[in-house]
């Protein structure tokens, strides 16, 4: 927990903070007290267990979700910075759509909702398709491929949209090790290029691997910072034992701001 | 009776088949892209709920005007709206969901719709709203569909991409601020406007009927979006076409001639389509990758 150490965050500017953060579903709270901040050209997991508020946690940064309580400050960053991957689940993989016309989405800062596509973007398009291995797909149908193709598509799309900070929800879910392997890659890269990475992840293996940085949350937050410092098999005992029950006479939380969670 | 006579004399001889014909084939152009969205975009049933919520707005123009069919045009128009934006409404600030909101709002608005035309008119102006008059379509309500199709085309031409993207991934659009919500209405406003159109023709219970058939048949043909509205257009002109020739002779009413032309084609499309039952009776060898 000592990237929210003041002199740290001075020096490399935080890129977004989060000051005793609430967000809750008809008053219960799925992310609970939540302070901190992720800087400049970190690279993030959030782990956790089901039920966490890791997916909530993503999408509250993305605007997507109200905070209930404290505020998330991205001040310096616009809607153009972020790049999202949502969960695999929320995407309509039957729909009659392309794959070039798929990635070529990820356009959408540079043509908008109106501007015609250039030859430029189309050859960024078949770029962004053979760095994830799918030279030559641009024709296929979205319908036609596979889990883990399509996840690869959904990565040249954010390679399109070439976004400063980058939030994947669950990206490696049902995918396989070849896969993964290739799109972590990917991941590493981009963090060599210095952009912000934060992404939900259930795999501890692959976060002691790559992670530098990690929030492991069970509602509350339970450790964030340098990973091998949080994923102790202390703090994972703790998220698993996460009070799955649901009271049905929780009272109204009162507790004060935690800066220091 | 020589093929002329069966195909084309009808059309050479009467003006009111004429303008019949050329009220289906702009309906097509319209309400077919149209109805393939709303497919795409899991809403084929509030189509005929919008198409039911016309009625009301549409009796209160009856009240006024008499059986003027602008009148009873803006009437539809404004109740349409009414409900298709009270319904957006309803389902993001409670809990209820946009299909079971668009289920409310119809119901009431059809209990209402019948109310006040069986206030004034007989059962047989009754009859009129509800399944429509296309062969008494006259030069000004063709005006009317006709500017109702050019519309639906070039404002869908506008907003094309973010329809598109919101029915596939609407996180994403939400993301890079695509204002989905905006489109979103704009969608529903051409929905209505082409029901509106349709409801001239068909009448308010079957408008939908020229939106959605050609639709579904449009899936079951095409790949992709572009192939689906060419498709759905030319099915509704072809079923207004035969659906015109086969009430002339048969001294059928119209409008259902024509719906259940696309029915008919319908079918045949379950069967012959590239997925269909045919092709899965007689399945083809498969490739070798």
């Amino acid at each position: 927990m000592n990237n929210t150490d003041p002199a740290a965050a001075e020096a490399g500017g935080r890129l977004i903070s989060l000051s005793n953060v609430t967000v809750a579903y008809d008053r219960r709270p799925a992310v609970h007290h939540l302070s901190g901040s992720f800087l400049p050209g970190s690279m993030t997991a959030i782990a956790g267990p089901n039920g966490a508020g890791k997916s909530t946690l993503v999408k509250a940064l993305m605007n997507q979700l109200p905070v209930v309580e404290g505020h998330i400050d991205h001040a310096e960053l616009s809607s153009r910075d972020f790049g999202y991957l949502p969960q695999a689940a929320e995407i309509d993989r039957s729909f009659p759509l392309s794959v070039g016309d798929t990635v070529m989405l990820g356009g959408w800062h540079v043509v908008g909702a109106f501007r015609g596509i250039t030859a430029a973007i189309t050859a960024k398009a078949r770029e962004a398709l053979s760095a994830v291995g799918l030279e030559g797909f641009e024709r296929r149908p979205i319908g036609s491929l596979s889990a883990g193709q399509f996840q690869r598509v959904l990565f040249a799309r954010l390679l399109l949209q070439d976004a400063r900070v980058i939030l994947l929800d669950e990206p490696f879910t049902a995918i396989d090790a070849r896969t993964t392997r290739d799109l972590m890659d990917i991941l590493l890269r981009w963090h060599r290029d210095g952009r912000t990475i934060i992404a939900v992840l259930h795999d501890f293996e692959q976060v002691r691997a790559h992670f530098p940085e990690t929030l492991l949350i069970a509602r509350e937050p339970i450790g964030w910072g340098p990973t091998s410092s949080v994923m102790t098999a202390e703090n994972l005992l703790k998220a698993r034992a996460m009070a799955e029950n649901w009271d049905d006479f929780a009272e109204v939380c009162h507790r004060p701001g935690n800066k220091a969670a | 009776m020589s093929l002329h006579d069966l195909l084309l004399a009808p059309f050479a001889d009467y003006g009111f088949m004429r303008r019949a014909l050329v009220a289906c084939f702009c309906l097509g152009l319209g309400s077919g892209p149209v109805g393939v969205l709303l497919m795409l975009r899991r809403m084929s049933l509030v189509g005929d709920s919008l198409s039911h919520a016309v009625l009301p707005g549409a009796a209160v123009g009856f009240l006024f005007a008499g059986f003027s069919l602008t009148a009873m045009g803006i009437g539809g128009l404004i109740a349409g709206l009414a409900v298709a934006i009270l319904s957006g409404i309803v389902s993001r600030t409670t809990s209820l969901r946009e299909d079971a909101s668009f289920a409310t709002f119809y119901l009431t608005s059809l209990a209402a719709g019948v109310l006040i035309v069986s206030l004034r008119g007989s059962s047989r102006d009754l009859l009129h709203v509800l399944f429509g008059t296309i062969l008494a379509i006259d030069a000004p309500a063709l005006y009317l569909v006709a500017t109702i199709a050019s519309l639906t085309l070039i404002i869908l031409a506008i907003v094309y991409r973010p329809l598109i993207a919101e029915c596939f991934d609407p996180g994403f659009l939400r993301a890079v601020g695509g204002r989905g919500p905006l489109h979103h209405l704009v969608f529903l406003f051409l929905v209505v406007l082409n029901l509106v159109a349709g409801f001239q023709a068909l009448g308010t219970l079957m408008a939908v009927g020229l939106m959605m058939l050609p639709a579904a048949i449009a899936r079951l043909w095409a790949r992709s979006v572009p192939g689906m509205f060419i498709v759905a257009a030319s099915t509704a002109a072809l079923s207004g076409f035969i659906g015109l020739i086969a009430s002339f002779h048969l001294g059928y009413a119209s409008g259902p001639c024509i719906i259940l032309t696309a029915s008919l084609l319908y079918c045949v499309s379950l069967l012959a389509a590239p997925s269909g039952a045919v092709r899965r009776l007689f399945p083809r060898p498969h490739l070798t990758g």
